[in-house]
Parts: C-alpha cells; sequence; structure tokens
C-alpha cells in the first residue's frame, strides 16, 4: 500500500522479494544494497539466525530519484523462505505495491518452486490482492549452477501469466537490477491508474 | 486494490502538532508516528541521531508480529506494548487500527506518564485520521499520479 505524503513531496512503495528458501532472495538485496550510493539508501537491517538464514525479514530502503517533484522511495523488504514460516511470510505481504517471485533454476528445487508460487497466491489471497492482477516479476536466479531446468521450462511452470521474466546470478548481480527497475516500474504504472 | 495512505498539509501539520505536544507532556525523547506497513508518518523530539525509516519498518514488523501473537491466543490485538530498557524503553500504541504511536523515554519520564499522555494524543490522532480516510474517500479524490506519464516513469530509471 503506497504511502503518498504531499507535506514531505515523498511517495513511498513495499515491494516484497518471494521464493522458496535459498532461492537468493537476501542475496538480491545485499547486491542492491552493495552497488547502490550511499545516499540513496538507508541501512539494511536483516533479522536472520545464527546461520544467516533469514528469519523475519531483511528490509533496504532506496531512492530512486524525483517524479513531477515527487521523491520516490522504495522499501524492498525479502520474506523468510522456509516452509515452517508461513505466519510470518503472512505479515511481510501486508500492505505490499509489488512482488518479485525469486525462483531457484535448479532442476531439484522446482517443486520447491511451485509450492513458493501457491503459498504466495494464497497469502496474497488472504490480504485482499490478487496474483494475477498486482505488479509482478518473476527472476530466474542461479542461472550459472549445473542442473538448471531451461527458461522455457521455467516460463512454463512458473510464470504462466506472462509477467516481466528476467534471468539473473544474485552473487554477481546478473539480472538484479533489470528485475528491480521492471518490478519498480510496473508498481509506478499502477500509482498512475490510481490503484 | 487496497488503496494507499495519502497524507496532505494540512493533516500532516495536525499531526506533527499532537507529537510535539505529546513529547513535551510525556517528558519524552522521541515521539514517532508510523504506518502498519511501515512507512514514517511524522517524529518529533531528539530524532535526528535515529534511524527513523529503520525504526518505522521494525515497529511495523513487531506490530504486524504481535497481532499475530494476539489472534493465535484468540485476542484482535494487543493494542499498548511496553518495552523496557536498561536506559530507555519503548511505548508503542495502535492508533485508529492503521498508525502505530512509538513513545521513546528515559528515567526523567515514566510508563504512567507515557501512558496517560499517549492515550489523549492517540484519541485527539484519531479524529485525524478519521478525516484523513474521508478526504481520501471522497468521490472525485483521484489519484496524484494520474498525470504522470509513462515516459516520467522511464526517465527514472534512465541511466
Amino acid at each position: 500500500m503506497s504511502f503518498i505524503n504531499y507535506s514531505s513531496r515523498e511517495i513511498n512503495c513495499k515491494i516484497v522479494y518471494y521464493g522458496p528458501g535459498l532461492c537468493g532472495k537476501t542475496t538480491n538485496l545485499q547486491y542492491v544494497y552493495a552497488k547502490t550510493n550511499p545516499d540513496a539508501k538507508g541501512k539494511m537491517i536483516s533479522l536472520a539466525t545464527e546461520t544467516e538464514r533469514t528469519l523475519f525479514f531483511d528490509f533496504l530502503p532506496l531512492s530512486l530519484g524525483e517524479i513531477r517533484g515527487f521523491k520516490t522511495r522504495f522499501h524492498l523488504y525479502t520474506v523468510p523462505g522456509q516452509v515452517f514460516y508461513d505466519a510470518s511470510r503472512k505479515l511481510i505481504l501486508k500492505g505490499v505495491d509489488g512482488v518479485v517471485f525469486v525462483a531457484d533454476s535448479q532442476i531439484e528445487r522446482m517443486e520447491a518452486n511451485l509450492e513458493s508460487v501457491e503459498n504466495l497466491r494464497v497469502n496474497l489471497a488472504e490480504q485482499g490482492y490478487n496474483l494475477d492482477k498486482i505488479p509482478y516479476v518473476v527472476q530466474y536466479n542461479k542461472r550459472d549452477l549445473p542442473n538448471i531446468a531451461t527458461v522455457e521450462e521455467l516460463h512454463r511452470l512458473i510464470n504462466p501469466r506472462n509477467v516481466p521474466e528476467f534471468q539473473a546470478v544474485a552473487p554477481t548481480g546478473v539480472g538484479v537490477f533489470d528485475t528491480l527497475k521492471a518490478v519498480a516500474k510496473l508498481v509506478l504504472t499502477e500509482l498512475k491508474k490510481g490503484g | 486494490m487496497n488503496s494507499g495512505l495519502v497524507m496532505y498539509e494540512e493533516e500532516f501539520r495536525l499531526i506533527a502538532g499532537i507529537c510535539d505536544r505529546l513529547t513535551r507532556d510525556a517528558n519524552a525523547k522521541v515521539v514517532f508516528l508510523v504506518d502498519k506497513n511501515g512507512q514514517l508518518i511524522a517524529s518529533s523530539g531528539q530524532a535526528q541521531n535515529l534511524d527513523t525509516t529503520s525504526l518505522a519498518s521494525l515497529t511495523a514488523g513487531n506490530v504486524a508480529a504481535m497481532g499475530g501473537l494476539a489472534k493465535l491466543i484468540g485476542e484482535k490485538e494487543f493494542p499498548n506494548q511496553f518495552h523496557e530498557g536498561e536506559r530507555e524503553s519503548l511505548h508503542m500504541s495502535i492508533v485508529a487500527g492503521r498508525v502505530v504511536l512509538v513513545v521513546i523515554f528515559d528515567a526523567k519520564s515514566s510508563l504512567g506518564l507515557v501512558r496517560l499522555r499517549v492515550k489523549k494524543a492517540g484519541e485527539e490522532l484519531a479524529k485525524v485520521f478519521e478525516a484523513l480516510a474521508k478526504k481520501q474517500a471522497t468521490p472525485g479524490a483521484q489519484s496524484p499520479f494520474a498525470e504522470i506519464t509513462d515516459d516520467d516513469i522511464d526517465n527514472l530509471f534512465s541511466e
């Protein structure tokens, strides 16, 4: 749910990175954080376990520049991917403006991807959102690993809505900013429509 | 889709005034008001050295988690929370069902005083947010972003 502040002339939007455990959601945010100018970003917060698994969420505030005198700020969140953290995932989706689904391209993770998309659909619906309507992009991550599914196969399984999709290698940044820009653009376009 | 929160100059001034008064009346160090989704709405007091964006996001996360816990035990929510630190303490209270009023205070104040003042400020804030909701629901109150063009959006992403 965007927040438009006429007083400070700011517009704030919330983007959530969703996907199965260990698919690279946090790595996406870490790369964005590492490559963004210090004046365009705030502190990155990671609520993680001792073994660096996301426990509740990661959070990264970003400024993208101005549109018609309004500063545009995006708050990026990740959800914990592990199946048993479902209650926390639901909470993070509250007030979301756009979703990035990060899929793990490895063939052995295909079932986890599908389960996570389905979980996303159900949890969004609980908050009154429809996965078929919300600003949404898909990222096929880990393209550098052996034993990965083809993009065609991933598209068929994960992206029947045919939303913008990107191949990525999050640790080296391949596809990371393309994904972010695409979802930010969809969110702003939705806002323009008065969503 | 749910419509977002829109803050206008007039209501913002009222809100900032209420937060300033609460800071004084409660002898608080900092007061801030956060949207339940983690957006900072206003802050007052010694907020300069604080990372208010992070504070806002973590406040919302905390309130959301406690709200989830409340539902598990059959409560609607926990409208007030108090966290006591060695030197500084934190009081959070949900206002008008959609924003969180946070007060940070030290030994110069007390939980009793903070509670008392928060209650009054909360009532005043609730009225402002009611008026805001009405203003937003007025027919003809179109999206302030309706006039932006695709080019405006594209320009934002041109290197």
